[in-house]
């Protein structure tokens, strides 16, 4: 077999070493009874050409040469060569987490630079060198803000990603951590502050917004800070659409940021592997989850990285850690480390006037139904999004997620999303199909 | 090396009392077992804690170890400096106090160790 | 004597940051094509921040260069051998970057609608029913992210059964030699730890296990083999105990490189299970992730699964179904880490079922292989026979002041990565070395030959272990200071910003 580089000669010989006669002895160590006395039942091993082509078939069965408005958590965005060609590199992919800081400079050092841009994108101080994604980030935020506040009580957002309050919710449910929703305005599309204001008490550790939320609509994040620290909670701001960073005035004023940086040259890939973050104020360092590399010297007295902090983490504190977290999405970052190379400061910012231009382009004829700014995405009132989405399928264009599904109270609305990768031709189509004014 | 005047628990703390108030440290056999200190997580001033409970934890590069109260008492005083300079549990651990308590119970001194006994107990 | 290493060039590098000028671009986006919005107008001017500070401007052939530079830094799977215990470092095939790539599945989102999704959901429909019968589990879940995700939803699951009986108990037993995630996932699902002492052959002891399990016991979590390398021959009776007292047993997967074809934890009474696809099923550890988490499960714990699950339509299509009653709910957005589930099918399609047992055979041998050749020069503490890596101690070195740590900085002056140090805990001094199947004879013998080399050395000229490793471009990295000041970002110099104002 390719994947293993031994002659029957050489296993003979290691075997004759060890005095063992043969290879199906080595299994002799099992217990009779744990013994798996008949094959797998999985078929023989397979060519390259075949899994190639399997897979090729698969990915055919898949959506291809289709333009999609979807966005909703998982951005469509140009994936620039480089990105690739980098993490491509042996030293990159086949390597392990950088514990062995002499020959892991290069993962170290690259570490350093993706926690130093998500500072410079969030205007928070701390950053960590990933979670899993966004979804498991937000939850981590707000055991985060409970071990820091002493108190128990999350306060999140309606508007936050459906699915990541999903995810809260099963992360809460044995560690104490009551869960509360509060509501948007159904005219802005915003959050509901007077709700908010309602139901934090002392007891609240965390405020969970999402911006731009889940309808696109960009939140007031002063506002929520102030309201939030008046009442000693810590404010969790996250965002699931990385792009908008490059414009919007960064969350400086929220504790703690967790966030997806799918959008940063990350495949959608039917959901995943993505990246999250957390980001947070330098006075609350040892109690970010996760793993972070530090700037430190070298015997030679030469500038070196290395991992540190990591008695917060599970493999010193064991049950005393800040999260169970070992592995994390470490070669996603690199892309994303990458990606913001390529762009830097200005790209980033001219990418998401295009993501902003777009999007209005297409928000302009279709009438958004929330009044609050957007910025590449937005609600639009379609009667019956099932069968608009079923129209614009025939014209080779996915169209964008029925709210219904999640907001029983939005049936009859489309979130609709436009990027960079957004053709006006297909747009037009949309405004067509959907009955937009052209 | 162990100064008469305090009085040491088996968890290598040790303590000095001076009137109502004991000083509390870890020692010197603690903190070359430790190696190099690089965090000190110290109580909140008015905390309570009884005799043997966890008040804090001192950290190396890759070890936690919990810190447990000599005596039960309630926390007057922490020493800020060691939260900027924590290799001074490395250098003096026996200046390097991390709390000052208000003795709840000053009877409980009489269970700790002596210097020498402390000194036979790590083989010293 | 170095028979691996020779002198090569690797190039200084600055940061990003330092290296950036104002304009310099390494990006070109296509015109608009439709009339350019004003920002300060569209979310108002406050919304709108006024530029990155202190982001980097590069150009296209800097980007390359830094990245590759950096690169050159790194050991790496695809340069040597790279035994880091409990790891599995193996080979990552090259095709399963390429089929992850394929079109119509890295660029499938995950609201598309289903019609159009129906290659992404049979491909992980697949994998699952392989992983089904690789464990000998009847149903399997792919969303965790990574393996402790897997053991959080796996408590979770053993949390929801227990509960729907009416009572969910209030204690998880870890043996002492179980990984840190262990622990802290039972901490995460609101159990208490409860530690386990390991008998004098590394293993659990049946005694001690029957005599904490009570009614307050929900499960035990066991890595089999376990941290030492050593196939629990009592786990078949481990089960039995924690099943007549309503208790299960949770299995970390960490190890099940060393079972595939030989032995099925579904068998052996195992209740539920995690997976590290990225250790097992070779997918890329990227330095760090990411990783896969499937969790394997019986059918009595399959009604708490995440939702949503695959489930096929009257008209023989896949659809997600989100009709979960009794589901623990989500424990991320969306289906899993779907590009890494492809690689993790591709790898299992290339070896098929036959060739995935001589995987598992061939890393026994290499790992008894190693143990054989290493005996008379370091101190085994478990005499028992090995799986799939092997523990030694540096007792006999540390006679001599060299610790663990010191042979394996030593170890990458002979061309090698470290094995894993000082764990398990277990075992103090602990060398922890997992050859993996894809390590060539020749390969092994270097590899023999460093650690022999070595442990003269200890005796020959211990100061020059201590100061190794003496050929990398960095020598040792003050982790003290890093610790005691942490410096987690770069920062301008501060001359450049008074010049700024």
């Amino acid at each position: 077999m390719r994947y293993l580089p031994k002659s029957t000669d050489e296993r003979n010989e290691m075997l004759a070493t060890m005095g063992v006669q043969s290879m199906d002895d080595l299994v002799a160590q099992l217990p009779n009874a744990a013994r798996l006395k008949r094959p797998l039942d999985i078929a023989p091993g397979k060519s390259e050409f075949e899994i190639v082509d399997y897979f090729r078939a698969r990915g055919n069965d898949c959506a291809t040469g289709y333009a999609s408005f979807l966005g909703a958590g998982v951005y469509n965005h140009y994936r620039p060569v480089m990105t690739d060609v980098i993490v491509s590199r042996s030293e990159f992919l086949t390597s392990y987490t950088p514990y062995q800081a002499e020959i892991s400079q290069g993962t170290l050092t690259q570490i350093f630079e993706f926690q130093t841009m998500v500072c410079q994108l969030t205007g928070m101080e701390v950053a960590n060198a990933s979670m899993y994604d966004g979804s498991s980030a937000v939850p981590e935020a707000a055991m985060m803000a409970v071990r820091i506040t002493g108190r128990s009580k999350t306060l999140v957002a309606r508007s936050l990603h459906p699915e990541y309050r999903e995810v809260l919710t099963t992360y809460a449910r044995h560690q104490g951590m009551p869960v509360e929703e509060f509501g948007y305005q159904p005219e802005t599309g915003r959050i509901d502050i007077d709700d908010l204001a309602a139901r934090i008490d002392s007891d609240t550790a965390a405020v969970i917004v999402q911006s731009p939320n889940f309808f696109g609509c960009v939140e007031r994040i002063q506002e929520v800070a102030e309201l939030a620290h008046r009442k000693g909670a810590l404010l969790v701001f996250a965002f699931t659409e990385a792009v908008s960073l490059g414009l919007l005035e960064p969350p400086s004023e929220a504790d703690i940021v967790a966030g997806e940086l799918q959008s940063f040259a990350i495949s959608p890939s039917y959901g995943g592997p993505f990246a999250g973050i957390i980001a947070t104020k330098e006075k609350f360092i040892r109690q970010i989850p996760g793993r972070l590399v530090g700037e430190t010297r070298d015997a030679n007295g030469n500038r070196a990285f290395c991992l540190t902090l990591s008695t917060r983490e599970q493999h010193i504190r064991r049950e005393k850690a800040t999260s169970n977290i070992c592995t994390n999405q470490a070669l996603i970052a690199l892309m994303a480390t990458v990606y913001l190379s390529v762009f830097g400061k200005e790209g980033l910012r001219e990418l998401a006037i295009q993501n902003l231009s777009k999007a209005h382009y297409l928000g302009d004829r279709l009438l958004p139904a929330f009044s609050a700014p957007y910025f590449n995405e937005f609600v639009a009132t379609i009667p019956d999004p099932a069968e608009a989405n079923r129209a614009l399928l025939g014209r080779k264009i996915v169209g964008g997620l029925d709210l219904g599904r999640f907001y029983p109270e939005l049936a009859g609305h489309m979130l609709l999303c436009a990027t960079e990768m957004s053709k006006k031709t297909d747009m037009d189509t949309v405004i067509d199909v959907l009955g937009g004014k052209s | 090396m162990y100064p008469e005047k305090f009085r040491y628990t088996k968890e290598h703390e040790w303590v000095q009392v001076e009137g109502s108030t004991g000083t509390i440290g870890i020692t010197h056999h603690a903190q070359s077992e430790l190696g190099d200190i690089v965090y000190v997580d110290l109580p909140k001033i008015g905390a309570k804690y009884a005799q043997g409970a966890t008040f804090g934890s001192v950290e190396s590069v890759k070890a936690v170890s919990d810190i447990y109260a000599p005596v039960s008492g309630e926390v007057l005083e922490i020493n800020d400096a060691l939260a900027t300079a924590p290799e001074k549990l490395n250098q003096e651990p026996h200046d390097a106090w991390l709390i000052k308590v208000k003795l709840e119970s000053p009877g409980e001194i009489e269970q700790l160790l002596s210097a020498a006994d402390y000194q036979t107990y790590i083989g010293a | 004597m170095i028979r691996k290493v020779s002198p090569h060039i690797t190039q200084n590098e600055a940061l990003l940051f330092e290296m950036s000028s104002p304009g310099k671009k390494g990006y070109q986006l296509p015109d608009l094509d439709v009339p350019e919005v004003d920002p300060g107008k569209a979310l108002g001017k406050s919304a709108v921040r006024d530029e990155i500070e202190g982001f980097p401007e590069v150009s296209e052939v800097e980007v390359i260069r830094h990245f590759t530079r950096l690169s050159t830094w790194n050991y790496a799977i695809d340069l040597g051998m790279y035994p880091l215990g409990s790891c599995t470092m193996k080979y990552n095939p090259r095709i399963n970057e390429t089929v992850a790539r394929t079109e119509g599945l890295a660029w499938a989102h995950p609201y598309q609608p289903e019609e159009l999704s129906q290659g992404a959901m049979e491909v992980m429909a697949v994998l699952e029913a392989a992983l089904a019968e690789i464990t000998g589990m009847d149903a399997v879940t792919l969303q965790p992210a990574a393996g402790a995700h897997g053991e959080f939803t796996g408590i979770l699951l053993i949390r929801a059964a227990l509960e729907k009986t009416g009572k969910p108990r209030k204690k998880i037993l870890c043996p002492d030699s179980a990984h840190g995630t262990n622990p802290a996932t039972a901490q995460m699902v609101g159990y208490e730890v409860v530690n386990i002492k390991s008998n004098s052959l590394g293993m659990v002891d049946v005694a001690t296990l029957a005599a904490a399990v009570d009614d307050d016991v929900a499960a035990l979590m066991v890595t089999n083999p376990n941290t030492v390398g050593v196939f629990e021959q009592d786990i078949a009776q481990v089960a039995e105990i924690l099943h007549a007292k309503g208790a299960m047993l949770y299995m970390d997967g960490a190890n099940m490189n060393a079972l595939v074809g030989i032995s099925r934890p579904g068998d052996f009474g195992v209740d539920v299970m995690h997976l590290n696809l990225h250790k097992t099923f070779s997918t890329p550890h990227g330095g760090g992730g990411p990783g896969a988490g499937a969790v394997a499960m019986k059918k009595h714990l399959e009604p708490f699964a995440p939702f949503p699950r695959l489930a096929r339509t009257p008209q023989d299509a896949w659809t997600w179904n989100y009709d979960r009653p009794d589901s623990i709910g989500r424990v991320r957005a969306f289906y899993g880490n779907f590009g890494v589930l492809v690689r993790a099918l591709a790898y299992i399609m290339a070896h098929g079922g036959p060739g995935l047992r001589n995987a598992t055979l061939d890393a026994i041998l290499n790992a008894n292989y190693i143990r054989k050749a290493l005996e008379p020069y370091y101190e085994l503490p478990y005499k028992s026979p090995c799986m799939h890596e092997v523990v030694f101690s540096d007792d006999r070195q540390a006679a001599k002041g060299i610790k663990t740590g010191d042979i394996a900085k030593r170890l990458i002056d002979y061309g090698f990565h470290p094995y894993t140090v000082s764990f398990p805990l277990i075992v103090h001094g602990a060398l922890m070395i997992e050859p993996t199947e894809t390590e060539s004879k020749r390969e092994i013998d270097l590899f023999i030959d460093a650690m022999k080399s070595i442990a003269q050395e200890v005796l020959d000229d211990p100061k020059m272990v201590l100061d190794a490793p003496h050929s990398t471009r960095c020598r040792r990295v003050d982790e003290v200071s890093a610790a005691r000041r942490p410096v987690v970002r770069w920062k301008p110099p501060v001359q450049q910003s008074r010049a700024a104002d």
